[in-house]
């Protein structure tokens, strides 16, 4: 980061606080990990020491929604698991970003059928939509920067009213 | 007297013209039996000392689509006794499809039977808790039913909201 060189010498930087913010925000995204299948052994290998998602500041794996920024949603979401990812991400605390892992969570994938929903974009507003059957684990860190590079542009604000907002409208 | 020839004389000799076909299609043995008969006949393979099928493996039905009694129930038996899967099948006249459950006889029945319910809508009268196995509660159709279309019909399945 440079920052230890800097720390040497004066021993104090100028910023501004929505840039602290934003850097602190994207350098720990703790994800919640939705793995519902096969998808989901990608997201693990990802975590593993060879790919190792920790170079992210994303190893930390949390199974409650309450401390999570962002939802990995790694396989076939069907229509009766789409009541329960949604319920899920309404849990997780604001800001919070969503990942599409996978062929399946994109738009349905092989699974062109009647159970099967035909993208989570449907119910979810998705960030970032990684290709593949299933994609690498090269193919989700490189989704997780992207929207590391996304929260790195974004004001300390940006996010404080977004869940009024859908309570607002959920109401209608 | 080989297995299938016991199996089969046993069945006939109780249930007669009950019985409607026997046949031996690339060495699996299946009787179809009149869908009024299938509890007694689930009851006398398993409690004959001879057969003994004591395992229920499956439950399942068929779709024939055009004919007139459109489905068939079909189960799949076995016995440790003899070391042999025995296959029944009962073809359904009712409208809407109902047939007696086998749950009584077969305690794991039950699943098989919901299962069949929920894809095929299939009734099992005296089941003691017939409700969907995999579709949610509240879906109103039956998935593999031939009419069916394999994308779904549109808006039976909710969706939770999203706002923006
Ligand atoms: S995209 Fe492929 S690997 Fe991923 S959940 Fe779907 S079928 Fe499995």
């Amino acid at each position: 980061m440079g920052l230890e060189a800097k720390l040497t010498q004066d021993g104090f930087i100028t910023t501004t606080i929505d840039s602290v913010i934003a850097w602190a925000r994207k350098s720990s995204v703790w994800p919640m990990p939705m793995g519902i299948s096969c998808c989901a052994i990608e997201m693990i290998a990802a975590a593993d020491p060879k790919y190792d998602i920790a170079r992210f500041g994303s190893e930390v794996m949390r199974f409650t929604p309450r401390q999570c920024d962002l939802m990995i949603v790694a396989g076939t979401v069907t229509y009766k698991m789409a009541q329960v990812v949604r319920r899920i991400y309404d849990q997780m605390p604001d800001p919070k970003w969503v990942i599409a892992m996978g062929a399946c969570t994109s738009s349905g994938g092989m699974y062109r059928s009647y159970n099967v929903v035909q993208g989570i974009d449907q119910f979810l507003p998705v960030d970032v939509y990684t290709a593949g059957c299933p994609p690498r684990p090269e193919n989700l860190l490189n989704a997780l920067m992207t929207i590391q590079e996304k929260i790195g542009k974004t004001k300390a604000r940006d996010y404080q009213n977004r869940s009024l907002k859908e309570l607002e409208l959920s109401q209608i | 007297m080989n297995l299938k020839e016991l199996i089969t004389d046993k069945v006939k000799e109780k249930f007669g013209a009950a019985l409607e076909e026997v046949s031996d299609f690339r060495d699996d043995l299946c009787l179809t039996i009149k869908n009024n008969q299938i509890v007694q006949l689930a009851k006398f393979l398993k409690e004959d000392t001879e057969l003994e099928f004591v395992m229920l493996k499956d439950v399942t039905a068929i779709d024939w689509a055009t004919r007139k009694k459109r489905f068939t129930a079909v189960y799949h038996v076995y016995s440790f006794k003899l070391n042999y899967t025995l296959r029944i099948k009962a073809n359904i006249d009712d409208d809407p499809p109902a047939i007696e459950s086998v749950t009584p006889v077969w305690r794991s029945a039950e699943w098989y039977e919901r299962e069949t319910w929920d894809m095929y809508g299939i009734k099992f009268i005296n089941h003691p808790d017939l409700r969907r196995m995999y579709m949610p509660e509240g879906f109103e159709h039956h998935p593999l039913r031939k009419d069916f279309p394999v994308l779904g019909i549109p808006g039976s399945l909710p969706l939770p909201y999203k706002a923006e």
